[in-house]
């Protein structure tokens, strides 16, 4: 009981990502701020920002729009996050072989942050709040097919095992999935998701800026902003995580073992911040059409290979 | 200095509110972006939106259509804020101080923490109002 409640809340639970996640974050900040011939900001960045949030600032209820939903959302995408990254956690450390099913429940975990920014941004009763949401919503829709596809081709190549720790052993038999040609295809259409559902540029019509400043979260102030911006840090962890525990072969913290985990993770966090600086922002129909049309191509024909043990 | 201070210190997060402003201190506003100056440096980041801004960087010279907006703006804000004003027309009115669409400097309408006087003022010149502001 009390080594459970370690794992949920210290070791690859909570305490964990958080930091992980914060990290992460710095890391991608350096990485673009390096790409564009700047210095960057200073390791301790995200934790600065995080509390300068929670302790400093006041936190400002719309007038109009439903308060309680507002305040609630952010602690429920939280929670979405934490649960998922720990239910990848466990069984990516060899801690525990996770139970059967658990790949479906990570899908769902996976999609709760992103239903609470719709959930918050709605209940703020700002327009361009509702501009947001409604282009998540759409993202959301487009995205979320390619993703279950991804999952049933990874289930099928691992013979059909909807298990994560069954998933995690049948890599480490036969080496890791994406060393082969659907492996490949599956990688790349799974970077793609993974940009989506962080909301990085080429996808980021949901928060964008510069033209509906911040969409979703325009309204978020103080300490309700700051438990956004942690679920951010944490998916930003969790979702590398993820594609390198079904992918890349999972984790191991033994000797030299640990070198190439942290290494695996850092890729995937490089290759995402290169997607993220070197491409313009899409339109919700253009990002609609990229994902309906050709990634879900791209998944049938991998799932096709995988039929023929390619 | 707390542990609260410092790290308010270590992120100020910028909102740019523009007057009617000739559009010189804006960009050299833009300026203290770039890979010259590189204001990330220290944590500070340009926010779109004034819900998330720990400062109000308030330039150009504020007529009476704008007046209305720069209160909407500075009650918008969440606390503790700090108001910039920059350039001669956000300090004192510059050449439009007499003017009849004038509604006076930014410091009569809402309190201004620091000002940036220069038309347009250099990036070095704002970074460092910004750190005395910051060491007061």
């Amino acid at each position: 009981m009390v080594t459970d409640l370690l794992y949920y809340l210290v070791f690859p639970g909570f305490l964990f990502i958080t930091i992980a996640g914060g990290l992460f974050s710095w890391a991608d900040r350096k990485i673009t701020a390096m790409l564009q011939f700047r210095k960057g900001p200073p390791l301790l960045q995200p934790f600065y920002d995080f509390f300068k949030l929670l302790l400093v600032k006041e936190t400002i209820l719309p007038a109009r729009g439903s308060r309680l939903i507002f305040l609630f959302a952010p602690v429920l995408g939280l929670i979405g996050a934490a649960l998922s990254g720990v239910l990848i956690l466990l069984p990516a450390f060899g801690l525990k072989s996770g139970f059967s099913g658990d790949i479906i429940v990570i899908f769902y975990m996976l999609t709760i942050p992103s239903l609470t920014y719709i959930i918050g941004a709605l209940a703020s009763g700002n327009p361009l709040a509702s501009v947001g949401a409604s282009r998540e919503m759409k993202l959301i829709i487009s995205y979320e097919l390619t993703f279950l596809l991804v999952i049933a081709a990874i289930i099928l190549k691992a013979h059909m095992s909807i298990r994560l720790g069954d998933i995690i052993a049948d890599q480490q038999d036969q080496g890791a999935f994406a060393g082969s040609i659907s492996g490949v295809l599956l990688f790349v259409v799974f970077l793609f998701c993974i940009q989506a559902k962080l909301g990085f540029v080429p996808f980021d019509m949901p928060e964008a800026e510069t033209e509906i400043t911040h969409g979703c979260f325009i309204e978020y102030s103080g300490s309700a902003y700051s438990l956004v911006k942690l679920t951010k840090y944490m998916m930003l962890f969790v979702l590398p995580a993820f594609i390198c525990t079904v992918l890349l072969g999972g984790f191991r913290s033994d000797g030299i073992h640990l070198l190439w985990t942290i290494l695996k993770l850092v890729g995937v966090l490089l290759l995402i911040t290169l997607i993220r600086n070197t491409n313009p922002r899409l339109r919700i129909d253009q990002a609609m059409r990229f994902f309906l049309i050709w990634m879900n191509l791209l998944v049938i024909v991998s799932i096709i290979l995988v039929y023929f043990d390619l | 200095m707390g542990f609260k201070e410092y790290c308010f210190k270590k992120s100020l997060w910028i909102f740019h509110f523009g007057g009617a402003s000739c559009n010189n201190c804006d960009i050299e506003i833009l300026d203290c972006l770039t890979p010259r100056y590189d204001i990330e440096r220290f944590g500070m980041l340009l926010v779109g939106s004034i819900r998330h801004a720990d400062v109000l960087l308030v330039n150009g010279s504020i007529n009476k259509k704008d007046k209305s907006r720069l209160l909407e703006i500075y009650k918008q804000a969440p606390k503790p804020i700090i108001v910039v004003a920059i350039g001669a027309c956000g300090c004192t009115g510059g050449i439009f101080a007499e003017g009849n669409t004038f509604a006076g400097p930014v410091d009569k309408i809402i309190p201004v923490d620091a000002y940036i006087p220069g038309c347009p003022p250099k990036p070095e010149a704002i970074i460092a109002g910004i750190v005395k502001i910051l060491n007061k």
